[in-house]
């Protein structure tokens, strides 16, 4: 490279000292500007570390000062404190590494049931803003305007304060099919598996596999001679039945374990908190609003003319909008829906406001401040959320890549 | 927000230089103390219907005020929640943090706080709904229990449920406030917190006459004022402003007779607290007659409780552990020489 900019440089002096020019026309380093960034990025990278070993530099010799403890010893001590709901095995005699453990947990399970539901409500609201019935696509609008537009910590407080606190008390419960509704959250029968029930789970998944290989076959054969196989119905057939044949013949091998109103609280079944259905429905509610929106965008970015075509060749409105329209809009409605996910996981850290167990309740609050590590605790919460929403954007990133249109 | 308010605290601690040293001259220079206090708790600090905060911990504030600026009303209050107080402290936010707040070994020595006394000696208790019939905290198997995050509290009912073999449910909230509201609405059986809280919150409830206390303390709860650690002099002033509000009311100046006393009394030890004669505001780099302004401005120990938490007030709690020494209780300070 360099000597062609010499060679370049040299070439209106003719052959005017041709002899002496070769040593004398490698430029100054400066002069070459692939060194001189290569230079500049390698002094801001120092700068730049210089910078935060100092901050660290700083606050270990502060906090040693101030005879504060430092480092994560404190993780294995024992925590002493209760949590209200917890995914795993969890007692006062636990660590504050499981605090970690569960508060995480109970992020994941928040943010994985936000996402599923706001999911759902919004594709269907989406769809149903460009419906030609006018009822529907004015409501549709309605809801997108109105839970877009509140803010969503009020939200939380209302489903939290002005609905479920108002629920009646666990003597006055709501009874339904088995399970009990009231201001202690909803307390459903739990499921009990009996001898014969792991052949049940086994002829569930025995029925995903069968079915993604019929998925393949029919797609290999309709490549091949344009037959059509309809796969969904038969996945949903075999996914669905095969379990329940395989449950009736065993003997129906599931018992319930009946909720019953002991004491002060109903013992026995699933109890669903309140903090956890107030912070759910209002995250799924919030987010919809937003996925409505990014989908109906999706769908009016693709041409008026696609399905035109495609009714030009006969094909009916459910097959234009399932095969032509809807694998369009995807390409267009992933980036977007990507962000409302890593959004929903984040907004998900309200739950402290209503005394959900999540991670910022838990760890970086009741953790935090029975050991006083702010900057550990605050640090390993940051990295959590940190390494959800980069996993999340990471698969986002990988579904876009494989439905992106392949041009031949 | 919460988080952001910590994460800021953190940041403020890794980038402040390293001279924490001499809050004496900060608070003499801004002309004002920054005291941290509750977000309200009736009887302990609570701002009154004109905005002027009140309470026994507002007093300890107004005391060190009126001992280093000459004037107790030159405070500036801060509400922190339980989350939040000792960072506050520890960046600089507050100069004293006068807010409820237990005395046990991790907070003094791993925190980089010193505790600078005991103003108010409490315990733990139980609020459960009268209409229930309960006797005993042990009848509270299976129950639901309302509590504040980031406190004592929530560490002894842990303890305590466990060794007794008792099932719970915790809810948490961040203030106690918020926990005292849920109970109070039915999301749980019962409400734990410090029994002087519990009292004061309860004066707020739909039905105070439908709430009472289980018999059970389970805990001791010294609570007391607390300071930043590496700052001996201004530990000092605000461990014994708080002993000159004790040592006033045990030779019996009160804010109405201590200029008559100043005048005529001849006791060496009211002459000593006065700043006539002894030790004087030397060593604390004061003015001499600091002990002074506190009882004048402010009033000895007694004054205050009586009006914030005692027989004159809502709350209407006995003296109890609270009492002086020389009348059955534990409140005792070191002599004034």
């Amino acid at each position: 490279m360099s000597s062609d900019i010499s060679n370049s440089g040299h070439k209106p002096d003719g052959g005017s000292a041709p002899q002496s020019a070769p040593p004398l026309s490698k430029p100054k380093f400066w002069n070459d500007p692939k060194k001189r960034s290569l230079l500049f990025q390698i002094l801001l990278l120092t700068a730049l570390g210089f910078v935060f070993y100092t901050i660290i530099e700083n606050t270990l010799t502060n906090l040693e000062q101030r005879g504060m403890t430092t480092g994560f010893d404190f993780l294995s001590r024992e925590a002493g404190f209760g949590i209200a709901m917890s995914l795993i095995d969890y007692t006062e005699a636990s660590s504050y590494g499981m605090t970690f453990i569960v508060g995480l947990l109970n992020t994941i399970l928040i943010a994985v049931m936000g996402i599923i539901a706001a999911t759902i409500l919004g594709f269907i609201l989406g769809v149903a803003r460009l419906s030609d019935n006018w009822l529907i696509a004015k409501f549709s609008a309605l809801y997108i305007e109105v839970f877009r537009n509140i803010p969503l910590l009020l939200q939380i407080f209302f489903w939290y304060y002005a609905v479920l606190r108002t629920l009646p008390a666990p003597r006055q419960s709501i009874e339904f099919l088995g399970s009990f509704l009231n201001n202690r959250g909803l307390i459903v029968p739990a499921p009990v598996p009996e001898d014969g029930f792991g052949l049940v789970i086994m002829g569930f998944f025995g029925a995903i596999v069968a079915s993604w290989f019929i998925a393949r076959w029919s797609r290999k054969r309709q490549e091949l001679t344009g037959q059509q196989f309809p796969v969904i119905l038969t996945s949903i057939g075999l996914i669905v039945g095969v379990p329940l044949l395989l449950f009736l013949f065993s003997g129906l091998p599931l018992g319930l374990d009946h909720p019953e109103l002991k004491g002060f609280n109903f013992k026995g079944g699933i109890t669903v908190i309140p903090e956890l259905m107030a912070l759910w429905l209002a995250l799924s509610i919030y987010t919809a609003a937003f996925i409505a929106e990014t989908v109906r965008a999706g769908i009016l970015a693709v041409s008026h003319g696609q399905t035109e075509a495609a009714t030009a060749l006969g094909m009916s409105k459910a097959k234009t909008l399932r095969l032509i329209v809807i694998p369009q809009a995807m390409r267009v409605v992933i980036p977007p829906l990507t962000s409302q996910y890593l959004n929903l996981t984040k907004n998900s850290s309200l739950a402290t406001a209503i005394g959900y167990p999540d991670l910022v309740n838990v760890f970086a609050g009741t953790t935090l401040n029975q050991t006083g590590q702010a900057i550990e605790v605050i640090a390993m919460t940051m990295a959590v959320y940190l390494t959800l929403s980069l996993l999340t954007s990471f698969f986002m990133n990988w579904y876009n890549a494989r439905i992106q249109l392949t041009e031949r | 927000m919460k988080k952001t308010l910590i994460s800021a605290a953190v940041l403020m601690v890794a980038m402040t230089g390293t001279a924490m040293a001499g809050t004496l001259e900060t608070v003499k220079e801004r002309g004002a103390l920054q005291c941290g206090v509750t977000s309200g708790v009736p009887g302990f600090s609570v701002p009154d219907d004109k905005g002027n905060w009140k309470g026994l911990d507002v007093d300890v504030c107004r005391a060190v005020a009126a001992a280093v600026l000459g004037d107790a009303t030159k405070v500036k209050y801060i509400p922190l929640n339980a989350k939040e107080r000792f960072t506050a402290l520890v960046s600089g936010e507050v100069d004293v943090l006068s807010r409820v707040t237990t005395w046990t070994q991790t907070r003094d020595t791993q925190l980089g706080i010193n505790f600078a006394g005991v103003n108010y000696y409490d315990g733990q208790g139980f609020l459960v709904k009268k209409e229930l019939g309960l006797k005993s905290v042990k009848d509270l198997d299976g129950a639901t229990v309302c509590v504040q995050s980031g406190t004592t509290t929530e560490l002894n009912m842990a303890d305590y449920f466990r060794t007794h073999g008792i099932t719970y449910t915790p809810v948490v909230f961040d203030t106690n406030d918020q926990a005292a509201q849920a109970f109070d609405t039915g999301r749980c059986d019962s409400f734990t917190t410090d029994l002087s809280q519990a009292a004061g919150l309860r004066t707020r409830m739909q039905d105070p006459s439908a709430v009472g206390a289980l018999p059970e303390v389970i805990s001791k709860e010294p609570l007391g004022p607390v300071v930043r650690q590496g700052d001996d002099t201004w530990f000092n002033i605000v461990k014994w402003s708080f002993n000159a509000m004790l040592n006033a009311e045990e030779l019996g100046l009160t804010s109405a007779n201590v200029d008559k006393m100043k005048a005529e009394s001849s006791d060496p030890n009211v002459k000593r607290l006065l700043g006539l004669d002894g030790p004087k505001g030397k060593g604390l780099d004061l003015a001499d007659d600091w002990a002074y302004q506190i009882v004048k401005q402010v009033g000895n120990y007694g004054e205050a409780y009586e009006r914030n938490v005692g027989k004159d007030s809502p709350l209407g709690l006995d003296r109890g552990l609270n009492a002086l020494w020389n009348q059955g209780g534990l409140q005792y300070a070191p002599p004034m020489r």
